[in-house]
This record gives C-alpha cells, sequence and structure tokens, in this order.
C-alpha cells in the first residue's frame, strides 16, 4: 500500500497575533485515487485547514504530508512550489484572473511548476482538451476570464486544477455559487475529470447532500477541534 | 507570461494606470521642457555675440557691462571718452573696433549709435552677419536701421519717420529732429531685433541743444546748421574689440585695464557670460528643482494609487498564491508594473517634449527669440528617463512590500 497522498497527525496551530483562534487535527488522510468530503459549517476551521495543508501556513506542532513529504521539512519558497506542483486549488468563486485569457488561467500554475509543465506535453491542446471534457465551448480558451459565467469559470478553475496532473485537488465549496441544476451537472464533469486523471479530491462543503457523490463523508467536528477564546 | 499578465493586468485598469502614467509623463515633459528651455537659453546667450574678442567700457562689473553693452539691459554707469576709444583704436593689437552709444530709445526698444563698421563686424549664432531683409543700411546722418521686432511690434516699413526719446522711459522726445527709417533687419533672435540702430554722429547731433539731460532752453540748432557741424562724440558707452591674433586678447585686455587717463574695463563676452551663469545659476538649480519636484509628486501618486488598488487586487494574490506564486513573485510583479508605467510616463513625456517643440518652436523662436534645436535624446535625457524608471521601482517597493506581507498573512484565503 502506497503512502496516503495527504495525511495530517496531530497538527496543532494558532493564528498569530490575532484573537485566540487555534486548531486541533489529531488524524486526517485521504488516500489515491480517494474523494473525501469535509463537511463542516463556516467557521468551523476549514480555511485554516486548508491554508495548513497547502502549506501557506504551516503547523506549530504535528506533521502535515503531501504525498509522504512533510510540509514543515520545505522552506517557505520550497513550499509554494511543491503547492504549485502537486496541489490544484478550486475556490468558492472569483477563481481566475479576470485580465487573462481563459488559456492563460489554465496554464497558470505550470509556470511555477517546472516539473508538472514537463508532464504536460502541449500545453494549448491539453486545456482545450480539458475545457471540451468539462463542458466548455470551443474557441473559449482565447476569452479574457472576466467574459465568463460564473458556471464557465468554476469549469476552467477545474481545468486549471487539473492540468499536468497533481495527485491532489483540493476545493472549497466549489458549487456554492452554482444554482441546484447546474450544480450536478458541474460535480459529474469533476468527478469525470478527477477519476481520469487518478488524482484524489478533498472537498470542504456545508452542504449533506453532496456526499452521495464522495468516497467519504468525513464532518469536520469528528477530525478537528476548534477552540476560539474570546480576548 | 508574468509579464504578459502585469500587463494585461495594467490595461484592465487602464483608466487609473492612464492617469497615472500621464501624470508622469507631464512631469517628465515639464523637467525636459525646462532643460530644454534652460539649455536653449544658454546657448541663444552665447550665441548673441561672436567673433567679438573684446568688450571694453567705463570700469564697472563685467556682467554689468557684458548686459548694458550687448544684451541692452541695464545702464552704463559711464562713459569713455572718445580720446580713451581713439587711443584704443590705436593700438597695434586691434584689428578692428566698433563704438557704441546707448542711453535713447524709441518706445520700449533701445536706440543705439555706431559705426558702419559695427554691420561688417557684429556676429551672431556662431558667425552669421547681420542682413539687411528690406531697405539699406545707414546712409544718411539722419537714417535709421530697425531690428525685426521693431518693425514688427510698431509697423514699421522703410521710410517712416522715427522720433527718438532722450533717456529711456521718457517723455521728453528729440521731436525736433525726426529719423527715417532706412532699412529693418532680418531676425537674429538676438538684442539687436529689439534695437533701432543709428549713426553715432546722429546721437550727437540730437543732443547738441541739450546739456546735463535737458534741453537748453530757446536753442534750437536747424537741421541744416547740424549737417555741416563736427559731430564727433565726446564720448561713447563701449566699444566691441577684435584683435589681430587670437593670443593677443590678453595683452590688450591687460592694456586697457591699466589704462592710465580713465578707469575703464575690458571683458572677453566668454568670460563675462559664465560670470553671468554662475549668478543665474541660483535661479536655474531651483527651476530644474521644482521640476523635479514635480516629477517626484508624479512618482508618490503612482505610489498612492498601487495603494489603493492592493486591496481590490487581494483576490488577484490570492490566486497567484494558489497556483504556487510567492509572495516573492507578488511583490515582483507590483514592482514590475510601477516600472512600466514609469517607463511608458518617461518615454511619453520625452514625445510631448518633441511634439510641442515641433508644433511651437517657431512661435518660441518669433516670441522669446530662442531658437530650440530638435535634437536625438541627449546622454543626459536618457539618464532623466533611467533616473525616473528606477525611482519608480524605488517609490513602488512600499506597496509592494505591504503586499507581500498581506500575501504572507492571507495565503490563499482572503479575509476581509
Amino acid at each position: 500500500m502506497t503512502a496516503p497522498v495527504l495525511s495530517l497527525s496531530g497538527v496543532r496551530y494558532a493564528w498569530p497575533g490575532r484573537t485566540a483562534f487555534s486548531i486541533e487535527v489529531e488524524a486526517l488522510s485521504v488516500a489515491h485515487g480517494e474523494t473525501v468530503l469535509l463537511l463542516g459549517e463556516s467557521g468551523s476551521g476549514k480555511s485554516t485547514l486548508l491554508s495548513l495543508i497547502c502549506g501557506t501556513v504551516l503547523a506549530d506542532q504535528g506533521v502535515v504530508a503531501v504525498d509522504g513529504q512533510d510540509l514543515s521539512q520545505l522552506s517557505s519558497s520550497a513550499r509554494d512550489r511543491f503547492r504549485a506542483e502537486w496541489i490544484g486549488v478550486i475556490f468558492q468563486q472569483f477563481n481566475l484572473l479576470p485580465f487573462g485569457t481563459v488559456q492563460d488561467n489554465i496554464a497558470l500554475p505550470l509556470r511555477f511548476a517546472p516539473t508538472r509543465r514537463d508532464r504536460v506535453l502541449d500545453v494549448a491542446g491539453e486545456a482545450a482538451r480539458l475545457c471540451s471534457a468539462l463542458g466548455l465551448p470551443g474557441g473559449i480558451l482565447t476569452e479574457k476570464a472576466a467574459r465568463l459565467s460564473v458556471g464557465q469559470q468554476q469549469r476552467v478553475a477545474v481545468a486549471r486544477a487539473l492540468i499536468g496532473e497533481p495527485s491532489l485537488i483540493v476545493a472549497d465549496e466549489p458549487t456554492s455559487a452554482l444554482d441546484a441544476g447546474s450544480q450536478t451537472a458541474f460535480l459529474d464533469l469533476m468527478f469525470q475529470q478527477i477519476t481520469a486523471c487518478r488524482a484524489s479530491l478533498l472537498m470542504v462543503s456545508h452542504d449533506p447532500a453532496l456526499g452521495q457523490y464522495f468516497d467519504r463523508v468525513v464532518r469536520m467536528e469528528d477530525v478537528a477541534r476548534v477552540e476560539r477564546r474570546m480576548t | 507570461m508574468i509579464a504578459r499578465l502585469a500587463i494585461a493586468s495594467l490595461f484592465a485598469r487602464a483608466l487609473t494606470v492612464g492617469m497615472t502614467i500621464l501624470a508622469i509623463a507631464l512631469s517628465v515633459a515639464l523637467y525636459l521642457g525646462v532643460e530644454k528651455i534652460r539649455t536653449g537659453a544658454k546657448a541663444s546667450f552665447a550665441d548673441t555675440i561672436s567673433g567679438t574678442d573684446l568688450i571694453v567700457g567705463a570700469r564697472s562689473g563685467s556682467v554689468q557691462l557684458l548686459l548694458y553693452s550687448v544684451f541692452r539691459i541695464g545702464n552704463a554707469t559711464n562713459n569713455v571718452t572718445w580720446e580713451s576709444y581713439q587711443d584704443i583704436a590705436a593700438r597695434p593689437e586691434v584689428e578692428w573696433i566698433v563704438p557704441i552709444s546707448l542711453g535713447d530709445s524709441h518706445r520700449q526698444f533701445r536706440v543705439m549709435g555706431t559705426t558702419p563698421a559695427f554691420f561688417e563686424h557684429y556676429r551672431y549664432r556662431r558667425g552669421q552677419n547681420l542682413l539687411v531683409e528690406d531697405g539699406a543700411l545707414i546712409a544718411d546722418l539722419f537714417d535709421a536701421v530697425i531690428g525685426a521686432d521693431v518693425a514688427e511690434t510698431l509697423g514699421y516699413a522703410v521710410g517712416d519717420p522715427i522720433v527718438v526719446a532722450h533717456g529711456i522711459a521718457s517723455f521728453t522726445e528729440h521731436d525736433d529732429l525726426p529719423f527715417r527709417v532706412a532699412g529693418v533687419l532680418e531676425k537674429t533672435g538676438t538684442p539687436v531685433d529689439r534695437t533701432v540702430i543709428v549713426s553715432i554722429e546722429a546721437i550727437e547731433a540730437i543732443h547738441v541743444d541739450w546739456r546735463r539731460g535737458a534741453r537748453i532752453p530757446g536753442q534750437s540748432t536747424p537741421e541744416a546748421v547740424l549737417r555741416d557741424m563736427d559731430l564727433t562724440p565726446q564720448a561713447i558707452t563701449a566699444a566691441l574689440v577684435g584683435v589681430q591674433s587670437p593670443l593677443q586678447t590678453f595683452a590688450l585686455q591687460r592694456a586697457i585695464n591699466e589704462y592710465r587717463e580713465e578707469p575703464l574695463l575690458a571683458i572677453l563676452p566668454g568670460v563675462a557670460l559664465q560670470e553671468l551663469w554662475g549668478i543665474v545659476g541660483i535661479a536655474e538649480t531651483a527651476l530644474v528643482a521644482i521640476s523635479a519636484m514635480v516629477v517626484l509628486t508624479a512618482l508618490i501618486g503612482m505610489m498612492a494609487t498601487l495603494f489603493s488598488s492592493l486591496n481590490e487586487r487581494r483576490r488577484e494574490m490570492a490566486i497567484l498564491r494558489a497556483v504556487g506564486a510567492g509572495p516573492g513573485t507578488i511583490l515582483g510583479l507590483l514592482v514590475t508594473e510601477a516600472m512600466l508605467m514609469a517607463a511608458s510616463g518617461a518615454v511619453l513625456g520625452m514625445a510631448i517634449v518633441y511634439a510641442v517643440l515641433g508644433v511651437a518652436r517657431a512661435q518660441i523662436d518669433s516670441a522669446f527669440g530662442l531658437w530650440l534645436p530638435i535634437d536625438p535624446p541627449t546622454l543626459q535625457e536618457l539618464w532623466v528617463v533611467l533616473a525616473v524608471l528606477g525611482a519608480g521601482g524605488i517609490v513602488s517597493l512600499l506597496p509592494a512590500i505591504r503586499a507581500y506581507r498581506m500575501s504572507v498573512a492571507d495565503g490563499m484565503m482572503v479575509r476581509s
């Protein structure tokens, strides 16, 4: 059995300098090719958890490992590079640089990740393939991102997360800006492509109804303890 | 691709970015324009007199002598007697000598008495001769030759009468003895354009009936009598001297300065000009400093724009962080943007200067007698552009560092 794509153990983190907010995660792991839904209300520490996983903040204690790599062993610039190479991120909305074309936006992570760039033989071709696989109209690559509908923007964000086949996709409520009808279509397409890329998915949401799409559903309160002291 | 995104991002904020670039461009244009006018004015001043080795006048200051004899600014405190003039003229070093007699005026223009040799020896703009545009040089005692500005301002043509006033800005006129415009000179861009030139004898003639600056009551010598009189002047204001060989200039200067009969002063026009620059230098420096301040103000304006854009661009920075850009990349992006703006501003500013020069050069020349050459950018101007670029980069560091801090604190999550 290979090491899990993501594993957290004994992690403690407190935001520096501000109203005391700390999070503790005893154990959380995502296996290769596994899709996990992390359910939690807003304020349950989801954002902090995602920041820890992506290495933009560093745990005070414990180990956050992505693809077997302990992030605390890396310098901050190496963590940035590591994130670019191995993690695809999808936000709730506003995923794209509005002034760039769709192709610019999709190719953006490759600029910071040489190894990932080498895995893509033909960037324009791969971007076009992902777009059409995600049900985006042909010729969208040269459009300015600002001209796209929210639904289109979210699909482009999926294409950007998937290009170069990173091992872990992290998604933060990617469907919350979509209406119920397009949510289903979006998730179907996203899951198809994530499976095709053999990537793992960790998605956070407050909506338990999404659970049916995932291999596993984890409740935030079961894995993490959040402490908030008013000062 | 980062540079391309920076440019795309600038285009997306075209209005604010355009305004910032325009402010920088105008400030750079102002700075370069001041520089152009400064060097142009210097060159123009230096071009006013050439070919004259020494200027001789009564002892005063060299700058003062230069100003009143060549630029018609200020007045002589004393005169040079005709005897002294002749003594100098008789020296072996002297190749030619032209007397100048100032002190009268016509309207706002100075009247200068001199000899025909003036038209032969006076040179401007690297050795150009005075040329008559219309009419002829002085032939009769009461002939006057006027400069181009005099003709244009007062609407005079050849044959018109001119009444010379005694002194400058005075209401007493030599109205009994009018002059006739014999010729109009071509435009030179020198004070000659604003001068009425008459013969030195004529200056003597109109003062025959005057003593100590006032008309002798009841005395009026008829013109016919004047024409028969000996009108050799008693004194002149100054003299322009050309020497046989440049090597003798200093010897002659010393000889004149040590002349025993009368305190005289001989100056080298170039040296006196340098002294003048020394005096004007303070104002010049102030002007340059002010326009440099304007450039700085524009750059600080850019800094303010960058600062205010940071908040609305938090999302953009979070996206870049999410795809793996380090905070350093974000700092670099802001500095790159600022330097692109500064560079566009500087280049646009330079273009504005050239455009204005191209359009307004003729008007500037005719209005101020200032001929500004259109040359390719000098090394100094390129340095200015580089300095603006560098200063733009430095100024942008503050907002860039703030962006760096924000992106470290925010990571990929934008907290508001």
